[in-house]
């Protein structure tokens, strides 16, 4: 009996959809309901929040009785780099410029593979970046600085 | 004839110069990407939207769709060449391609998987310029109750048949129609689930959790996955399909294609369902029913031209009702309303360049299809060695471009990063996500349609069945939530899920 929900499927499944739902039912507890007539900005929400919230009981209740395990093989790292280096594209993009942007969102996704060769990413990065910059500013002409400052 | 005269004035849009370069575009890029496992057109299609804002409406549609249905094709190269499909519709056809290809066939499979495919495509597009003007006729008289009526249908349609969990489909059916309701309120101007946040008072953007979830997230699951080896068979000699071969496969094309057209209107239900369920008909039908699974012509022609049938037949719904029948649909329908066209029965009316030339653009895309991709096997197969490791982070570039050319904002990008971590995890519990995307797309206006509908009733709930059409459409969801309760049907689902 030791930690064996841990990879239960359903049982996450669940939990997570109950949580959402009631997440969703306690924000918009604040929206005005409204009556049947006029259906206030609350209804939906709540409505819809509590299928969730319904749906998740039932998913969690079937994952008590039931074995499916969540499937082994993901990858942290990829989980961790790849949101990463996309945030970092935006927020370089706002302060930077493009080239910098492109050469880090390159740089750190390739670096979320299955394997790290150097040379290989650093190829990549120049590459793609320069591919993006022509298609994209020279080619589509879109507005933004390729060096912030320059 | 006024179908005649559609067609004709539908060819003269698709014909501009313009118009047969984004087609080609599109049918090219989908071939590419069909042909590549790992890469789908959901993601394709989310992450090139935004460039797609800058063109016509029509040129828009038009490479879209092409991306769309290129992609089938592509996806049986692969199948066929390396026993991967590169698209979920092509899974069926890894059966029989694949032996054919070890049996020195490669040629013939591929040249009848094309043959198959341009037949149906062809028969699709002729059955959306017939069933589409009257179906949209009739939708014209819908008003609120009906619209809600089927919607809800659509979307319970759509979770139902899914591939996956059904409680987990309409779950995510509800989670999509919430993050639908993100932002300022229509009626109220009440800002709801902002958190204060200035951006998402208008909503969340529809290109950013498409990217997100389809794009961002396939990838990390991708590379959580072991790699798949990719290991060539055979090298492709003739291309020419016997005299036996053609005679072997006109009738499974056939049946194909109605057994695509039948599911292609059925919301929800992927490519994948029509070619497998074709694939079932045509091993019971067979007079050997053992040679399937030994390199057996039927199960590729067959299953290949009910794939194509399927995609094309999507677009009815979505062009004469807008409603979305799979997740592609909902993007479609995403960049329509993102042109500034109300989807739904007044397309057809109101731009008739853009539905006939975009149905006319589809035979010529599929003509473009059959006549370029053969010659350009080679070209395919040398793309398909490109290893993964160098593809995703071009998908990263695209992707992350795609969501910032939008508004320029740094906000979005973070959104969508955000909702690569979710999508990734979604589908690590085994939620399926189209079904969210339907959700999304939909959930402003079905919840609009439901405020007028309860206007319309004075608060009675059951103008909703008073209205015979909208009763119809109540009637059918019961009858569709009560045959899944059915299990036998249970079983029946988990085994092609499965």
């Amino acid at each position: 009996m030791k930690l064996e929900f841990l990879d239960n499927k359903d049982f996450w499944s669940g939990l997570l959809l109950i949580a959402l739902g009631a997440f969703a039912v306690f924000i918009a507890r604040d929206y005005p309901f409204g009556t049947v007539v006029r259906m206030g900005a609350g209804f939906f929400p709540v409505v819809l929040g509590g299928l969730l919230v319904m749906f998740g009981l039932h998913v969690l209740v079937r994952g008590l009785r039931g074995i499916d395990k969540i499937e082994a093989g993901w990858s942290p790292r990829a989980m961790i780099m790849l949101p990463l280096s996309l945030a970092l594209f935006g927020f370089l993009m706002d302060r930077a410029g493009l080239v910098p942007a492109l050469a880090v969102l390159t740089f750190g996704s390739a670096a979320a593979g299955r394997e790290f060769k150097l040379l290989e990413i650093v190829g990549l990065t120049i590459v793609l970046t320069g591919f993006a910059v022509a298609v994209f500013v020279w080619g589509l002409g879109l507005p933004y600085p390729l060096l912030v400052g320059y | 004839m006024d179908l005649f005269h559609n067609l004709i004035f539908g060819f003269g849009v698709a014909l501009s110069l313009q118009n047969l370069l984004y087609c080609l575009v599109g049918v090219l890029v989908g071939t590419l990407i069909g042909v590549l496992p790992g890469i789908g057109p959901l993601a394709t299609i989310s992450m090139l939207l935004p460039i797609t804002f800058t063109v016509s409406p029509v040129a828009a549609l038009i490479m879209l769709a092409g991306i769309y249905y290129g992609a089938q094709y592509g996806g049986s190269t692969t199948a066929i060449l390396v026993n991967l499909p590169g698209e979920t519709s092509s899974v069926v056809t890894c059966i029989d391609g694949y032996q054919m290809a070890r049996q020195g066939r490669a040629g013939p499979a591929l040249a009848i998987a094309a043959i198959g495919s341009f037949f149906a495509g062809t028969v699709g597009t002729l059955l959306i310029a017939l069933f589409a003007p009257p179906l949209a006729e009739f939708a014209l008289k819908f008003g609120s109750p009906e619209y809600f009526s089927l919607m809800l249908m659509g979307l319970v349609a759509a979770a139902v048949l899914a591939q996956g969990d059904l409680a987990k489909s309409l779950a995510m059916v509800a989670a999509g129609l919430l993050l639908g309701i993100v932002g300022n309120d229509i009626n109220s101007g009440i800002p709801r689930y902002d958190f204060g946040i200035t951006e998402l008072t208008d909503g969340i953007g529809f290109v950013v959790l498409a990217v997100g979830v389809f794009a961002i997230g396939e990838i990390i699951s991708n590379l959580g996955a072991p790699e798949e080896r990719i290991v060539f068979t055979s090298s492709v000699t003739s291309l020419f399909p016997s005299r036996q071969d053609l005679k072997d496969s006109i009738a499974p094309i056939v049946r194909g294609t109605g057994v695509g057209a039948f599911f292609g209107v059925l919301p929800g239900t992927g490519p994948a369902i029509a070619s497998f369920a074709s694939y079932m008909l045509e091993k019971r039908v067979a007079k050997d029913p053992s040679r399937f699974g030994r390199g057996a012509i039927e199960g590729v022609a067959g299953p290949e031209a009910a794939n194509n049938a399927d995609a094309q037949c999507k677009f009815i719904p979505m062009l004469t009702l807008g409603l979305p029948a799979s997740g592609v649909m909902a993007l479609m329908l995403g960049a329509l309303t993102a042109q500034g066209i109300q989807p739904g029965p007044e397309v057809m009316n109101q731009r008739p360049d853009l539905f006939w030339g975009l149905i006319a653009s589809m035979w010529i895309g599929n003509l473009m299809l059959v006549v370029l991709n053969l010659p350009l096997i080679g070209l395919w197969v040398r793309l398909l060695k490109v290893p993964y490791r160098l593809l995703f982070p071009a998908i990263m570039v695209f992707s992350a471009i795609g969501v910032y050319s939008l508004n320029s904002s740094a906000f979005e990008i973070y959104l969508a990063a955000g909702f690569g971590i979710v999508g990734f995890v979604l589908m690590k519990l085994g939620f399926p996500l189209p079904p969210m995307l339907l959700g999304f797309v939909l959930g402003p206006m079905m919840e609009e349609n439901l405020r007028r509908a309860l206007l319309m009733g004075r608060g009675d709930p059951t103008v909703l069945l008073r209205r015979p059409i909208s009763l119809g459409f109540i009637i059918a969801t019961v009858l569709i939530l009560i045959v899944v309760a059915v299990p036998a049907f249970q079983k029946r689902r988990h085994e092609i899920a499965g």
